[in-house]
């Protein structure tokens, strides 16, 4: 059945709803902002697909041959070959065999890609697991408990970031050496955790503060201890707030170049100082720099995207009560 | 069920006393009502009998065992709070099914006395539903039943119905007492609404400021308050307070006010020169053209059952309780006349109610109560 309902008034001077054309100017302004950002995304993508010498070509190409070179480059490592020893070869067994002698090389081996990508999946995701959980305990030891000193203690924890990294990274490479923490995972998730610390402790404790206490002593009134009332109340009631800080810290620690370039050199060096260090014949491999960069980006793109709408309302906190 | 027993409790938040020095006794089964003004220290009080509060000093007994320094979670109670506290992350069944959890109560057993509880509270068919879309009513029936549902040893309400309007809140005042008698819990309730007290309450302590000014059953904190702030608070309107000074000794029957001689409960007490105030509810008072106490009247409001009539007197505003049939005229001249032996002499340096044959039952309980509180002082 079909009732014509009547349509809701549409005001031009509506308050509340913003008119439809502003809606279009910022949609179009939000979309450009988009197109902007996204642009040096894909140059990287679409130079991973490139060719070497397509790579570095000027003017920059626009259109080409798509070529797997540059991820073939960045899983192995080759070694030239005359073309009388690679014709004389069984038949290539993949792609990448066939692209790498293409070239007249032979793929030797494994490259370093792999362990330096498990090293940042390592060290990024067990440093933002500390630090939110130390974050979280301690943000709501300080929403709840009187601490002595809160604030000035408060703003120590938040003084540890005021100094560029650069500017302690002596000092901990001296401390690291000496404790036996310097290119170890360990240590860099130590390093991670303290820096973030700060972090998720500011941010959780504004999450913390919007949960009222009614709640606890509702759940320890009913025979909980606080422990059990932090763990069956709280936490449940402060995941948007987690997810939020562990985007942030993550972030942190996955893209960290600065320490980890002089922390890190060997067995746990991270992504990000590995990938520009990625030579091939003749300099710069940039297809398989672009093609680490891209791949580098899928686990934060996803953690992210799973996380979405408990960081849409992270962020927005605090604007909208519920 | 249990009673519970405060002895000379206190609690100061700094320099800030919040709670001056309560002792007072709810009897097992019995249902207390906390009324007093918003920050009189009423909140605070109920949230060192559940354990969520310290004492600074003094003493609470639970069933005979002392609980002061006890965690609320070793009490055995239930709180229901302003706000209801439901747990955002948990059904209406979890809900109330979640203090019974924390004892280790069996599945099959929780679920049977959450859908008892929620049968007696007529809240069975909204078991299954998120707390959030609740309407303020049954939040509030859903908070009682998270109260009941274990059956502790009493109940503590922080004005449970101070976020439902007006006319829900009668109804839920008559489902709260009809549930205790039904179960004789003990209780203590929270609140600084007079009308909900007195409808709801065994007794009722008032606070003011940190003290408990008087605790008694509603009748006697009606008929007979304990002191000028007792008898103002409660009474919609209030007790008018006629003013004078004089000087009254033992015995004496008569005040002298304005001119006119009015009597009034024979006085216990000597009373020194200074300033007094005869306290009259509004429905102990009549018009009287005989009566030499004379005003104008200042205004009427017609209620219905009866009307409030305000006549304008040499010592103020008096206000009556009148039938409704006769209308006044703004203006016109009568004289009052007041039911003798309802009537309360205050004195106004101390605020405190004088002893007299009205008001000898209220302080004969207060001298028994310092008296006790002296031999046990003895002892100790
Ligand atoms: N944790 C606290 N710290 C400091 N002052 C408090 C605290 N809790 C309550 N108070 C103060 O104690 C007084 C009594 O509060 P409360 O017991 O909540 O009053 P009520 O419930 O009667 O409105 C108020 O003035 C309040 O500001
Ligand atoms: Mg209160």
């Amino acid at each position: 059945m079909s009732t014509t309902k009547a349509a809701p008034a549409v005001t031009a001077h509506s308050v509340v709803e913003p008119s439809l054309r502003t809606k279009r100017i910022a949609g179009a302004l939000v979309i450009l902002y988009a197109l902007i950002t996204l642009v040096p995304l894909v140059w990287i993508f679409l130079t991973s697909i490139k060719s070497p010498p397509d790579s570095i070509s000027y003017p920059p190409k626009i259109l080409f041959t798509p070529s797997l070179e540059g991820y073939c480059n960045l899983f192995t490592t080759r070694t030239r070959q005359t073309p009388d020893y690679i014709a004389a070869l069984p038949p290539p067994s993949g792609v990448c065999d066939a692209v790498t002698r293409e070239r007249n090389m032979v793929i030797a081996g494994p490259s370093n890609f792999l362990p330096r990508f498990a090293n940042s999946l390592i060290i990024a995701f067990g440093s933002t697991f500390l630090a939110v959980s130390l974050g979280t305990l301690a943000a709501y030891g300080f929403s709840r408990f009187k601490v002595p000193l809160a604030d000035d203690l408060l703003f120590f924890i938040l003084s540890t970031r005021m100094m560029p990294p650069i500017a302690v990274a002596i000092p901990i490479y001296l401390m690291y050496r000496q404790l036996g923490l310097s290119d170890t995972a360990l240590g860099m998730m130590l390093l991670y955790t303290a820096v973030n610390v700060s972090l998720a402790v500011w941010l959780l404790k504004g999450f913390i503060d919007e949960i009222p206490r009614e709640y606890e002593e509702a759940a320890m009134i009913d025979g909980y201890t606080r422990l059990q009332a932090f763990f069956k109340v709280v936490l449940p009631q402060a995941t948007t707030g987690i997810a939020a800080t562990a985007i942030f810290c993550l972030i942190f620690a996955w893209n960290e170049y600065a320490f980890a370039s002089l922390l890190t050199s060997g067995s746990a060096q991270t992504a990000p100082p590995f990938i520009p260090t990625i030579i091939g014949e003749g300099g710069q491999d940039w297809p398989a720099v672009a093609a680490g960069t891209t791949i580098f980006l899928v686990p934060i793109l996803v953690f992210t995207i799973l996380l979405r709408k408990q960081l849409l309302r992270g962020i927005t906190f605090g604007a909208v009560r519920k | 069920m249990a009673e519970i027993r405060v002895d000379h409790l206190r609690k100061a938040f700094g320099e800030f006393v919040a709670v001056q020095d309560s002792s007072f006794t709810v009897e097992d089964g019995e249902f207390l009502a906390l009324l007093g003004p918003s920050g009189c220290g009423k909140t605070t009080t109920l949230r060192m009998i559940a354990g969520l509060e310290l004492p600074t000093g003094g003493a609470i007994h639970l069933g005979g065992e002392d609980v002061t320094y006890k965690r609320a979670s070793e009490r055995d109670i239930a709180f229901v709070f302003q706000l209801f506290a439901l747990y955002p992350h948990m059904n209406v069944r979890k809900n109330i099914g979640f203090p019974l959890l924390s004892q280790g109560v069996p599945k099959a057993e929780i679920k049977r006395r959450v859908e008892e509880t929620a049968k007696l509270l007529q809240i069975d068919h909204i078991l299954d539903k998120s707390v959030s879309g609740l309407a303020g009513g049954d939040r509030q029936r859903v908070a009682l039943g998270r109260a009941i549902v274990r059956r502790p040893k009493c109940f503590l309400m922080d004005e449970p119905l101070g976020t439902l309007d007006a006319e829900f809140r009668d109804v839920m005042v008559r489902e709260l007492r009809e549930l205790h008698n039904r179960i004789h819990a003990t209780t203590v309730y929270v609140t600084h609404d007079q009308i909900e007290a007195m409808a709801m309450a065994d007794k009722i302590a008032v606070m003011n400021h940190g003290i408990i000014e008087q605790f008694a059953t509603p009748r006697e904190i009606y008929n007979r308050p304990a002191s000028m702030y007792v008898a103002d608070f409660i009474g919609s309107p209030p007790m008018n307070f006629l003013r004078f000074t004089a000087g009254l000794p033992k015995g004496a029957r008569i005040a002298r006010i304005d001119g006119a001689d009015v009597q009034m409960p024979e006085l216990r007490a000597d009373v020194a020169e200074g300033e007094l105030a005869l306290g009259v509810r509004p429905e102990h008072i009549r018009f009287s053209d005989a009566s030499p106490l004379r005003g104008a009247i200042y205004g009427a409001e017609y209620l219905g059952t009866n009307q409030i009539v305000t006549v304008e007197t040499a010592g103020g505003l008096v206000r009556a309780r009148l039938p409704a049939e006769r209308s006044y005229r703004i203006g016109d001249r009568v004289g009052l006349a007041f039911v003798a032996d309802r009537l309360s002499l205050f004195d106004c340096r101390s605020g405190r109610a004088v002893p007299s044959v009205l008001h000898e039952g209220v302080l004969a309980r207060d001298t028994r109560h310092r008296e006790m509180r002296d031999l046990e002082a003895h002892h100790g």
